[in-house]
């Protein structure tokens, strides 16, 4: 007779161990099942180059949540997140545009371009201020019984965010753009330089298959912002040893709970009994019983894989068919001899301690997104940068780096031929758009790991390489996300509930999806309220 | 007008921020860079290189040094080897404390002392009629701290006659980098690994370029006062004139603290022979102290309340701040928090303190002052266990 878990937590991401830790923490028995070698799922480090530690990848962090880093004592574990300075945005004529710690120096850097940019810089800020933390309300305030909800109420939640928010009349239009307008019309209206245009509105794009000047693109600026809200959190940062240093860090809470984690366990059915959760079974044929399942995998795989769909209303199976995954990012990850030598500033400095974007314009990013709607990956992509050695120096050996490249765009589905003979063509485009702006690099270029949508989908299991667990189109939005009626922790399988990031409140390394169904699983299926 | 320290050609090019402290006389960079944010981090994460030079620093040497040493520091150095330091506060007769500091044995009838605050004629007063030299070596003395997890990887390779593995938390040893020669000793003020080096003010600014070429790709990273007091916070270090007064500048005698009551009853040995403050602090570990050090925790989750009453997030000084402010239980002032300060690394709030002692025990929960709007608040605050921050690399 195998022993019976509490809690069973399918996949060892940041959120599934969040989630793993909270329950143990409860005092419940729990078990962490992970498919690969390594725990973190997206937010991995792993020394893919003798010597040097790549953030294979997710690489920057923005959303942890603080509740969590105090509630599970993650600074006592290993975790630091670490500043991120500054954007760097270097340009093809050898200039640049730099935004970094000192307001000042930003507010000039902004003006050498456009002397009102500079001045609406600010107002900017503070209105996407306003505009986070009406979201954040509106998301707070979303009925746990969806069924009341249709799209067709979004209205009327916006006018109850805004009898509540007080927001005033011209923030509310505000709003309504942003939910509705795309990043660069929408960016347009404050400013009027490209390099900032761009630079501002490809955070519109991260991770989606939007232009910047495709509708809804707006949205997403909005994720940017956050953490602002938070006060003095800051927004942006790097984790220690990489994002994998969140995922152990996690881990060891977990463990010092009582968790226990297994790695190389993948699941390969979640067993049930009257339409019940009662366990699951591994690939090997092994199982294991629990009270609770819990999933953090994407919803494609949550319902439609590891459960029998026709367990599932016929509604949600449909909407489930429908929900959109469509990945569009590749990730490029460098070991470097030296430091990279930017033609626009040459040397070291505090711009290569921070984001550095490959977004000098808003045509720039939308003749890359152009390339991929019919099938092809950006041959002059967008991309975000970022050389985790410059500000913990532990990633690679003394006086070499490492160097993290978000890229976009590159389709999950490609018109010729398949990512298998793709690859290679697709990290030439990526090096050889870099190395317009940094002459050195391959000089110093020591090794290259190329990932492409479809090695995203087979390492992480993320359907379709789609970072966010799903588009995150207004269409699939808030209440919406990933089907009505699943928006929340609870699946109509008692005992079965997902964690994932397709769940409230979304994507990133934030953690709270797994927070907050550990907290609903303590409270609907023990009885319990957790102490925080 | 305060004086440059033998690092300020240095430190004076490099400080973006022209914000400057004055350190005992001595000018000392608050912050480098425009946010002292990276400076921070680099204690905690690299490798950070703070200019301590304007430490007070005296020798006591002579065939009697041992016996002053022994009258003067409440701990017993008859059990200090030569190569060891030993932290230690200092008291009046009274048994109230003077001031903390470092007390190396360089050799077996020679002492030298860092000091918060000018101390030669207390000193030379102490050891009238022995058979012993006090001397103020302040200004002979350049001192760097390297503090952060990288500081033995930065030292190891270029330091000579020194096995810095061999070199324990709180030991020093004499060796020498190029040729520098110097002191290095396994001590500092921010809770982390790290070590102080003391050479000749002639060697400073060769040494300090040393150091930083060496460093450059483990992170070094120069750091002012600012990230240094966040660290020290966090480390649960008190400081002098900031969490308690010297007796020798108090007003009234409330001012005043005897080591108990600032956490330092640990150092105080009375089994031992006579020592300045023996007598009246053996009375009052009968009797009792009247007030405790105590840690303090914000309650994050009532400090966003307190704030969204105007419907604002937290806004809590990214500084270090050495304003006190009450601490209360219920509705009664039982102490004052004297230095608080968000802790980037524990994203927690977090404060040391002073209180009744027959008030507060460990958990207990009791709320501080805040500002807020102008107008004076509380958040719930609970006392915890110093240090916040207490890493086994400290020691390792
Ligand atoms: C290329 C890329 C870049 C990104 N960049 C950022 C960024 O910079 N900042 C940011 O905040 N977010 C970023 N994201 C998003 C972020 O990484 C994710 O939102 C987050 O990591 C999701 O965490 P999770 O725990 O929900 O899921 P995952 O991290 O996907 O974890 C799921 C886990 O389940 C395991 N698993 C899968 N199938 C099975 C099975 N059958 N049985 C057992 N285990 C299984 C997987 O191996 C994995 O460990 C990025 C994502 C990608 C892909």
């Amino acid at each position: 007779m195998p022993v019976k878990y509490d809690v069973i937590v399918i996949g060892g991401g940041h959120n599934g161990l969040t989630a793993a830790a909270y329950l143990a923490r409860a005092g419940l028995k729990t078990l962490v099942l992970e498919r690969r070698h390594v725990l973190g799922g997206a937010s991995v480090t792993e020394e893919i180059f003798p010597g040097f530690k790549f953030s294979v990848f997710s690489y920057v962090v923005s959303l942890l949540r603080p509740e969590i880093i105090r509630d599970l004592n993650l600074p006592l574990h290993g975790l630091t997140i670490l500043p991120l300075e500054s954007t760097l945005t270097p340009l093809p004529n050898g200039d640049y545009l730099y935004r970094g710690a000192d307001h000042y120096e930003s507010y000039r850097n902004i003006a050498r371009f456009s002397p009102r940019d500079a001045d609406a810089y600010e107002d900017y800020g503070r209105m996407m201020y306003f505009m986070a933390k009406a979201v954040k309300y509106i998301l707070g305030i979303i009925p746990p019984d969806p069924a009341s909800l249709h799209p067709a109420d979004l209205n009327g939640l916006l006018n109850l965010a805004r009898r509540f928010l007080g927001l005033e009349r011209e923030q509310f239009y505000t709003l309504m753009r942003l939910m509705t307008m795309s990043s660069a019309d929408f960016l347009q209206r404050w400013f009027e330089s490209e390099p900032l245009l761009g630079t501002l509105s490809a955070s519109g794009v991260i991770g989606t298959f939007l232009g910047p000047r495709s509708p809804g693109s707006a949205y997403v600026l909005l994720h940017h912002y956050m953490g602002e809200i938070d006060g003095v959190f800051r927004s942006w940062g790097f984790a220690k040893g990489g994002t994998g240093g969140i995922a152990s860090a996690i881990a060891s809470a977990a463990r010092s709970f009582g968790a226990e984690i297994r790695l190389n366990s993948s699941v390969s059915r979640v067993l049930t009994r009257n339409g019940s959760a009662t366990g699951v079974v591994l690939e090997s044929g092994e199982e294991f019983s629990a009270k609770v399942v819990v999933s953090s995998l994407d919803p494609q795989q949550t319902f439609m894989k590891l459960i029998d769909p026709t367990l599932l209303p016929e509604e949600i199976v449909e909407a489930l068919r429908l929900y959109v995954y469509r990945g569009s990012s590749g990730k490029v990850n460098l070991a470097l001899d030296a430091a990279p030598k930017f033609a626009c500033w040459p040397g070291q400095g505090p711009h290569l301690r921070g984001a550095i974007s490959i977004s000098p314009g808003v045509d720039y990013i939308e003749h890359a997104y152009d390339e991929a709607k019919y099938g092809r990956f950006s041959s002059r992509p967008y991309i975000d940068i970022v050389i985790p050695s410059m500000i913990d120096p532990d990633m690679a050996p003394p006086g070499k780096h490492v160097m993290s490249c978000f890229v976009q765009y590159a389709p999950y589905e490609l018109a010729d031929g398949d990512w298998d003979q793709q690859r290679e063509a697709f990290g030439d485009a990526v090096i050889n758009t870099l190395s317009e702006y940094i002459p050195n690099l391959k000089d110093i270029l020591l090794y290259r790991q190329v990932l492409t949508p479809l090695d995203i989908e087979r390492i992480t299991g993320l359907t379709q390489g789609n970072i966010f667990q799903g588009e995150l189109s207004l269409s699939q939005l808030f209440f919406l996300r990933p089907a009505p009626g699943l928006a929340k922790y609870r699946t109509p399988v008692r005992g079965y509930y997902q964690c994932g990031s397709a769940a409230y409140p979304g994507g990133g390394l934030s953690g709270a999806t797994g927070r907050l169904a550990a907290l609903q699983i303590l409270r609907n299926e023990f009885g319990r309220r957790d102490k925080t | 007008m305060p004086i440059p320290t033998p690092f300020h050609a240095r430190t004076g090019a490099i400080c973006e921020s022209h914000e400057w402290r004055n350190w005992s006389g001595y000018l000392a960079a608050s912050l480098y860079e425009p946010t002292h944010e990276r400076e921070y981090y680099a204690i905690r994460n690299a490798a950070a290189l703070i200019d301590v030079s304007p430490l007070y620093k005296y020798e006591i040497s002579g065939p009697e040094a041992e016996r002053l040493v022994n009258r003067i520091f409440t701990r017993d150095f008859s059990r200090c080897a030569v190569g060891q330091v030993r932290y230690t506060p200092w008291c009046d007769d009274d048994g109230k404390v003077i001031d903390d500091g470092t007390v190396a044995r360089l050799e077996q009838n020679k002492f030298r002392v860092t000091a918060a605050e000018a101390n030669l004629a207390w000193f030379q007063d102490c050891g009238y009629g022995m058979a012993v030299h006090v001397q103020d070596v302040t200004a002979e003395l350049a001192a760097l701290a390297l503090q952060g997890p990288n500081a033995r990887l930065i030292l190891e390779p270029i330091l000579q006659e020194v096995e810095l593995k061999e070199l324990k938390y709180y030991c020093f040893a004499e060796g020498s980098i190029r040729g520098i020669p110097l002191t290095i000793s396994r001590t500092g003020y921010t809770g982390d690994l790290g070590y102080e080096l003391w050479v000749s003010p002639r060697h400073a600014l060769d040494l300090w370029d040393l150091l930083i070429e060496r460093g450059v790709d483990f992170g070094i990273t120069p750091a002012g006062i600012l990230a240094l007091d966040i660290a020290r916070i966090e480390a649960g270090m008190i400081m002098n004139q900031v969490d308690y007064i010297s007796s020798r500048k108090a007003l009234i005698e409330e001012q005043k603290s005897s080591p108990f009551e600032i956490g330092l009853g640990w150092a105080v040995d009375l089994e031992k022979e006579d020592f300045v403050g023996r007598r009246a602090l053996i009375e009052e570990r009968r009797r009792g102290s009247a007030w405790r050090l105590v840690g303090l925790e914000v309650d994050w989750n009532d400090l966003e309340a307190v704030f969204r009453r105007w419907d604002l997030t937290p806004q809590v000084a990214g500084r270090a701040s050495r304003s006190a402010v009450p601490i209360y239980r219920g509705n009664r002032q039982i102490g004052q928090m004297t230095s608080h300060t968000f802790s980037p690394w524990l994203k927690r709030y977090i404060g040391i303190g002073m209180a009744r002692s027959r008030e507060v025990r460990e958990g207990d929960a009791v709320s501080v002052e805040v500002t807020v709007e102008y107008q004076r608040l509380r958040a719930n605050a609970k006392i915890v266990r110093l240090p916040f921050i207490n890493l086994p690399r400290k020691r390792a």
